[in-house]
């Protein structure tokens, strides 16, 4: 039996916005230096040897897949070690679900808010490449909703797996056998061309290699591209969007 | 009406049975109280009232409602106050108060201005700005008690209210919570402190093993089962003790070291056991309370 309300998803999004004031200033180095670290290393270091990649200048090429991969990283440690210790140490779960909330309003609450941290990262990461002159096209505007997008399959992958962990000690798993493979091989720092069909077939099934594409597709005016990809995106969301949900009410209504 | 009424209600974990069979009322404006050990099944069925444990088998129904079928709508008239804290401790005191009042609808106005209240009711007026690690644990659980009343519920839930807090929190707690009732709203609440049920209840049911054992006014059911006065004898050093002093009193339980003589009589009782002599350190006289009734009806103390 499935029990939801949006106006109580909104209600615990809106939670999270208040918690998230206090905060950001913590998740900083991890969601924003931690890009800007790879793109000065990698856009000045192996920039001055590449100088381009796919038509691309190399700092371009490499500068919007780790938007990309900032809207990732965003979503994911939200609906990982933030929701796990607010679940299981803070309890915080245990006393919204016995107000009017449900579990499900929980989970769909949660993956918009990790899609918002998605919107926020990626946008903060794009506007650092447009005030340096990187992003050409205004296509790019449209991005904050392409970032969301992409957090929604993020945070639904990642609080899917919170709901089922039984020990926090789980998640190294999940970031080395998933997140981190999807980093390395998404094509943001080089094109997947050169590699092994089944790796670009592998790629395929993975939403980061999507949200790379629509990232370059939309900041170099040539969106339409990137329509599969974001047809892709979006019906994976909206069919993930109850797993979370589902295995949240199992864990916590017995 | 009957605020909650459970009828032959069971509930399993697998093969684990939690609550066996529990037949019960809650009545407008009273303090129902479940007392027992830990493990007889107290939490899991307040659990149930709050629609986070579904019953296995029988009846429970919330003011009217099918909490199987309703969870939202029973949900939204209770105040519930978890055994554990369970504060948003990234939040201020204030802000607590304001987006639990959001779970329930209240508009922001409304939220900031009922929290207000609640934080004078609470008297964490001079704390509204700090954040939840800088309380203590009878403010935390006073902050836990005002949230739960946020949006005015009919029934207030308390989940072992008082489990470790000191003496003098604990009876601050006590004094809201009688301020409440007199207020009129309706609690139903678990403890294994006697004395709590003692001061809170107006009636307690008396829970071991999934099952309530006893259950009315909490005097009352002390004047049944374990009589007015209790005579102690510790330091007994065996059950042969308990046999040679079995025809002096109306009961006679033994716990470890210890035996108790329930009568109505007990300065009569004092003179006639001291008479008998026994090798015990201390003979002591004093009322019976609900421990008395848990042990005289299931062979175990509340605490051990």
């Amino acid at each position: 039996m499935m029990d939801f309300s949006l106006a109580g998803a909104f209600r615990f999004w809106q939670r999270n916005l208040l918690l998230f004031r206090r905060v950001f200033p913590y998740t900083l180095p991890e969601n924003f230096l931690e890009p800007m670290l790879y793109l000065l290393a990698l856009g000045l270091g192996l920039g001055a040897y590449l100088r381009e990649i796919q038509g691309l200048p190399y700092t371009a090429f490499v500068g919007t897949g780790l938007a990309a991969s900032a809207a990732m990283f965003g979503a994911t440690f939200e609906c990982t070690y933030n929701a796990y210790v607010q679940f299981y140490y803070n309890r915080s779960y245990d006393a919204v679900v016995t107000t009017p909330l449900s579990p499900e309003d929980v989970a769909v609450g949660e993956v918009l808010w990790g899609a918002t941290r998605s919107l926020l990262y990626g946008t903060a990461f794009l506007t650092v490449l447009a005030v340096f002159g990187v992003v050409r096209s205004p296509w790019a505007l449209l991005l904050p909703a392409v970032f969301f997008t992409g957090g929604l399959v993020f945070s639904a992958l990642a609080l899917a797996f919170t709901a089922v962990t039984p020990s926090i000690d789980l998640f190294p798993y999940y970031f080395s056998l998933w997140v981190t493979p999807m980093f390395m091989f998404s094509g943001i720092f080089f094109p997947l061309d050169a590699l092994p069909g089944w790796v670009q077939d592998a790629a395929w099934f993975t939403p980061l290699y999507h949200l790379v594409r629509c990232t370059r597709a939309f900041a170099f005016g040539t969106p339409l591209g990137a329509v599969g990809d974001l047809a892709w995106l979006g019906v994976v969301a909206l069919a993930l969007l109850p797993v979370p949900a589902v295995l949240l009410r199992r864990r916590m209504v017995q | 009406m009957a605020v909650v009424e459970a009828q032959d209600l069971v509930k399993r974990f697998g093969r684990v049975v939690a609550v066996d069979g529990l037949s019960f009322e809650v009545r407008e404006g009273e303090c129902y109280g479940f007392l027992g050990p830990n493990g007889a099944g107290k939490t899991t069925t307040l659990r149930m009232v709050c629609c986070t444990a579904r019953p296995t088998e029988g009846v429970l129904r919330v003011f009217g409602l099918d909490v199987r079928r309703h969870p939202r709508q029973v949900k939204a008239q209770l105040g519930v106050v978890h055994q554990a804290v369970t504060l948003d401790d990234a939040l201020t005191v204030r802000e607590n108060l304001v987006v639990y009042g959001r779970y329930f609808g209240l508009s922001w106005a409304e939220a900031r201005r009922r929290a207000e209240e609640l934080l004078a009711f609470a008297e964490l007026e001079g704390r509204a700005e700090d954040r939840i690690a800088r309380l203590s644990g009878g403010m935390q659980r006073r902050l836990m008690i005002a949230r739960a009343l946020m949006a005015n519920p009919r029934l207030l839930v308390l989940d072992e209210p008082t489990t470790g807090l000191d003496p003098h929190a604990r009876h601050a707690v006590w004094d809201r919570l009688r301020q409440l009732k007199r207020a009129g709203v309706t609690q139903i609440l678990t403890t294994h402190y006697m004395e709590e049920a003692e001061q809170l209840c107006d009636r307690v049911a008396i829970v071991d093993r999934g099952r309530i054992v006893a259950e009315g006014p909490p005097r009352a059911l002390v004047e049944r089962y374990a009589g007015r006065e209790v005579v102690e004898l510790r330091g007994a050093e065996d059950g042969v003790l308990a046999h040679a002093l079995a025809g002096l009193a109306e009961g006679v339980e033994v716990a470890n070291d210890r035996v108790f003589l329930h009568t109505q009589d007990g300065e009569e009782l004092v003179h006639r056991v001291r008479a008998l002599r026994l090798p015990v350190e201390a003979v002591v006289l004093r009322r019976a309370t609900l421990e008395d009734v848990f042990l005289r009806l299931t062979g175990r103390r509340l605490r051990e």
